[in-house]
């Protein structure tokens, strides 16, 4: 057995996990074929708002390889409410959530009865032959007249869920004869998550004793839930995430699914499934974003910011879902950004309305944040008459100022805005497109070159304990991770993270083959079953690697130690004289004397010669609790093209530069930028959840509720600056979010740059042709003349290479 | 009603359903779990398989109209068992080492598309590909690494945009 000399931290190792993904041999939820497994769906309110006043099972009872139908009254006694984990304030209404609905249905989309049948076939035929009544009642679907005394409630409770404060530094005093104050209110649009694999569960008891597969981002938390919700004790519940295609908070949840088929395979005694559709989805999984933002910032004639004052309504949805309530709070602390100020103020308010919960998606927040702040500081610059780059530059923190605490309270350890921006300016041409734009400009071409500019940071690595909770979350932050050695020399990691295409897998083994000396390949990583992997926080918040990672690190740490001891009996020296070098433990000034882990967990497999009262394993674990949260930033410039006829907006270039910290695996970082940017492009294009008056969900399939597709987005050019973070063992920050948080702002910020000369300051997202060409026409001081308004259906993004 | 197809070289004689989808007949009665569902509404193109070598959604055709066909999924792209690379097909190797994939899920049917794609058009632009591979929807990749895949896969040597 021979120790690695080269790291594998920092190397693009291609991912262990594909060969299972590109061979077909992936077990997704839906795959569980269990003997005598029945399928289950759900019946689904077509109302936004109504009381159920009937409901007949009988011809469905009795349809053909039916084997139970349900309704709520039929579950409601042993259903309990699904949880809110995060009650972010003392007086917060968090109304009753029924996983089925028993009274009265509170968007479209809400299941109102269940089917267990032989097969999916006969079960979706059963449905039909379902018969509810419903007495219509009001729909709420504008959160500002949600809040007007007069609203039809949602809940007897009313429409306000909560409001949330924040504040530091004296606002009125810094808003108080500023020489600059702008104000913008800006629309985050309701957005679906859709991770490509629809959400499945299988539950299989035996005797008492509950097996759950879930296509779930969090096993560990969902099992915990689960016990609370249902009674069942948590030592009989084993929650199984097998191969989970994609989440992006979506899968961050304890869904009326999940519990109802446990509830079902309980009374029934056999295994159940359910497998959702697409256009169930859209309904039912929980949505992203959805705020008001009212925004005010107060400058000094120079740019320099002086104080920030943040309204926010936020929509919560018909009920409070896991983390509901805070996401909002997560945006709280990163409209600030990377600026200095004097005075800031935060207000949220949670608005319920008759529409599908929203909850944590892609970013939780801080797109929302980054978005606000980034889009006013271009405000600030262009009434200024500054580069939106030299106003950044005059207000954020800079490098040498690291270690700095912001207005919002936060501590960030590490940052390099200075080196990022150049690095970016340079690779985007900044001042080459500058100077094509104001030559478009003069001509007054039809197509505009606008330029977008988004200097965001985030805060990852989500969290620690004593943080969340001041903010009153229910659970802690922390993770954990174990060694298992086996005597061959081979390494199993546990890990309480609960990877769903992160690449977990092959991350984690870099990481324990430098720490440990073994090759790469001997490494296998385990994860996403509770009854292995018993304690863990799962994957959210960009927080695997940071709080996951250091775990691994720390458990890592621990077997070294107990292998010193062991090896130093083996070598017949002191544990005092051997140093670990070159991933093994040698004999200091005699390197040829050394033994690898290998060697020294075959000796303990043997245990025949080891030292009295040291026990034969080294196997560790280790959990960990965060001391702070990490800070990624970056640069990210959009060059768009917009047709001032039409309104197309087509990318022309897109830059962008992160400091995320070390980097463990090139590949995955990259793809992580990839993926994310893309998914914050689509908020700014292409993507929105649209309600029709009545509070149906017009966006309910794919065919609706665009997502961009190859052709619909361009090649990026990455790159990176590396401050690595101070606050955990592998310097890194987390990177899992940075491209949705960073890429909107930038494509709006671009959109609204080339429209400057025509008086506009704001196109809402998404910035469809119609909606661009609308602002054009609508700032031009003579609309009189304006072409018949045929807008093209989706805007048109340029597919060719970056550069 | 009878019906007769190949799948990945085994010959199946089965009685199905007139309506059963063949993507459910895959899963559910062939086991070929390999090929996904990703949707209702034949857009995302996660259950593309190659029917007598031409890429469709196995969503959109039925069973039935599958009789007498050859199909081939993802299962049966690879030379022997698919457990080591040698014998994987050209796209899955470049999938795998432009890291084309995160959560998996769309990758099955990108492979087949771009396998079909590929046939009609050995040597195509980065343009092409992205036009070609259009019915094919990913959350996680953002395309670019899938498009530099596709092209490697073709033995291009321009590679999809610029690499950190
Ligand atoms: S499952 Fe066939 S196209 Fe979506
Ligand atoms: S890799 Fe996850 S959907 Fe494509």
């Amino acid at each position: 057995m021979t120790a690695t000399a080269d790291h594998e931290v920092g190397r693009a190792r291609t991912r262990k996990e594909d060969a299972r993904l590109v061979t077909g041999q992936t077990s997704w939820t839906d795959n569980i074929m269990l003997p005598g497994l029945a399928q289950v769906a759900f019946l689904r309110s077509p109302h936004a708002h109504a009381r159920i006043t009937s409901v007949n099972l009988d011809a469905a009872r009795t349809a053909p390889g039916v084997i139970a139908v349900f309704a709520g009254a039929d579950v409601a006694a042993e259903q309990g409410s699904l949880p809110c984990a995060w009650p972010v304030t003392e007086d917060i209404v968090i109304p009753n959530h029924p996983p089925m609905a028993v009274e009265t249905v509170r968007y479209a989309g809400e299941i109102v009865a269940a089917v267990v049948a032989r097969d999916r076939y006969a079960a979706a035929d059963a449905l039909e032959l379902i018969d509810v009544e419903y007495e219509p009642l009001p729909p709420v679907l504008d959160m500002p007249a949600a809040l007007e005394p007069g609203s039809p409630k949602v809940h007897a409770e009313g429409n306000k869920s909560y409001t949330w404060s924040l504040a530091n530094g004296d606002l009125d005093a810094a808003f108080a004869d500023a020489p600059v104050v702008i104000e913008r209110t800006y629309r985050q649009q309701r957005l679906i998550p859709e991770a490509m694999e629809p959400r499945a569960v299988v539950v299989a008891p035996v005797a008492d004793e509950f097996t759950m597969w879930s296509s779930t981002q969090i096993p560990h938390v969902l099992k915990v839930m689960l016990a609370l919700v249902t009674g069942i004790p948590e030592h009989k519940l084993r929650v199984i995430a097998p191969d989970v295609g994609g989440g992006f908070g979506s899968k961050l949840q304890v869904t009326a699914e999940e519990v109802l088929a446990l509830i079902l395979a309980r009374r029934l005694g056999r295994p159940v499934k359910w497998t959702e559709s697409r256009t169930e989805g859209n309904a039912a999984v929980h949505h992203g974003r959805d705020q008001i933002q009212k925004i005010r910032i107060a400058a000094d004639a120079d740019g320099t910011l002086r104080g920030l004052d943040v309204d926010l309504l936020a929509d919560m949805g018909a009920y409070l879902m896991i983390v509901t309530p805070g996401v909002p709070l997560l945006g709280a602390f990163m409209f600030n950004a990377i600026y200095k100020m004097a005075a800031y103020r935060f207000n949220c308010t949670g608005v319920f309305t008759t529409k599908t919960p929203t909850d944590a998606y892609r970013g939780a927040g801080r797109p929302e944040a980054t978005y606000a702040i980034e889009h006013i500081m271009d405000d600030l610059a262009f009434h200024l008459g500054l580069d939106p780059l030299e106003v950044r530059e005059r207000n954020w923190i800079k490098h040498e100022e690291f270690p700095y605490t912001t207005i919002s309270g936060l501590t960030y350890d590490t940052g390099n805005y200075e080196a990022a921006t150049a690095l970016a300016k340079d690779l985007f041409q900044y001042e080459e497109l500058r100077k094509e734009q104001s030559e478009r400009n003069a001509a007054s071409a039809q197509v505009r070159l606008g330029l977008g500019v988004s200097t965001y940071t985030e805060m990852c690595g989500l969290a620690p304990s004593r943080v969340l909770g001041s903010l009153r979350y229910a659970a802690g932050g922390w993770e954990h991770a174990a060694i298992r050695m086996l005597p061959t020399g081979m390494v199993e990691v546990i890990t309480g993270s609960s990877a769903h295409g992160q690449g977990h897998e092959t991350a984690w083994s870099q990481i324990v083959a430098d720490e440990l000396g073994v090759p790469f390949e001997d490494v296998r990583v385990l994860h996403g079953d509770t009854a292995i992997s018993h304690k863990g926080m799962d994957t959210y918040g960009s927080r695997s690697l940071v709080v996951g990672g250091t775990a691994l690190v720390s458990a890592c740490g621990k077997v070294r130690e107990k292998a010193r001891v062991i090896a130093a009996a083996m070598m017949e020296v002191a544990p005092t004289d051997l140093e670990w070098a070159d991933g093994r433990w040698a004999v200091r000034g005699d390197p040829d004397q050394g033994k690898t882990i290998g060697e020294i967990a075959f000796a303990t497999f043997a245990a025949h010669d080891l030292p009295d009262g040291v026990e034969p394993s080294l196997d560790c674990d280790a959990t960990i609790d965060p001391d702070n949260f990490s800070y990624p930033h970056g640069t990210h410039l959009c060059a768009v093209e917009v047709d001032t006829e039409t309104g197309w907006v087509k990318i022309r270039s897109y830059v962008a530069v992160d400091d995320i910290g070390n980097v463990i695996n090139p590949l995955i970082v990259d793809g992580q930028l990839h993926g994310g940017i893309v998914q914050g492009i689509a908020q700014a294009l292409f993507e929105e959840a649209a309600y029709d008056d009545s509070g149906n969900l017009v966006t309910a399939s794919l065919a609706d509720y665009l997502i961009p597709s190859a052709a619909d987005v361009p090649s990026f050019t990455l790159a990176r600056t590396q401050t690595p973070s101070t606050l955990n063992p592998l310097g890194v920050k987390g990177v899992g979010e940075a491209g949705t948080i960073a890429s909107t702002p930038a494509v709006v910020n671009a959109i609204v740059d080339a429209l400057r000369p025509f008086g506009v300051t704001d196109v809402a997202m998404p910035c469809t042709p119609e909606r661009v060409w609308r602002a054009i026409n609508n700032a031009l001081p003579s609309p009189g003349e304006t072409p018949p308004l045929q807008p093209p259906a989706q805007n048109q993004v340029d597919g060719g290479g970056a550069a | 009603m009878k019906i007769t197809l190949t799948i990945d070289g085994v010959r199946y004689d089965d009685d199905v359903e007139p309506r059963l989808l063949l993507v459910h007949y895959l899963r559910e009665h062939a086991g070929r779990t390999g090929t996904p569902i990703g949707c209702d509404t034949s857009n995302c193109g996660a259950c593309t398989v190659l029917l007598n070598g031409k890429s469709v959604k196995s969503c959109s055709v039925l069973a039935v109209q599958a009789d007498g066909a050859s199909v081939t999924t993802i299962q049966g792209l690879a030379a022997g068992n698919g457990s080591g690379e040698d014998g994987w097909h050209p796209l899955q190797k470049a999938f795998h080492e432009e890291h084309g994939l995160q959560c998996g899920y769309c990758t099955p049917g990108m492979i087949l598309a771009a396998v079909d794609l590929l046939n009609e058009n050995p040597n195509p632009t980065e343009e092409q590909v992205r036009d070609g591979l259009e019915g094919n929807l990913c959350r996680c990749t953002g395309y670019q690494n899938i498009v530099r895949a596709v092209l490697k896969a073709a033995g291009s040597t321009t590679g999809a945009g610029v690499q950190a």
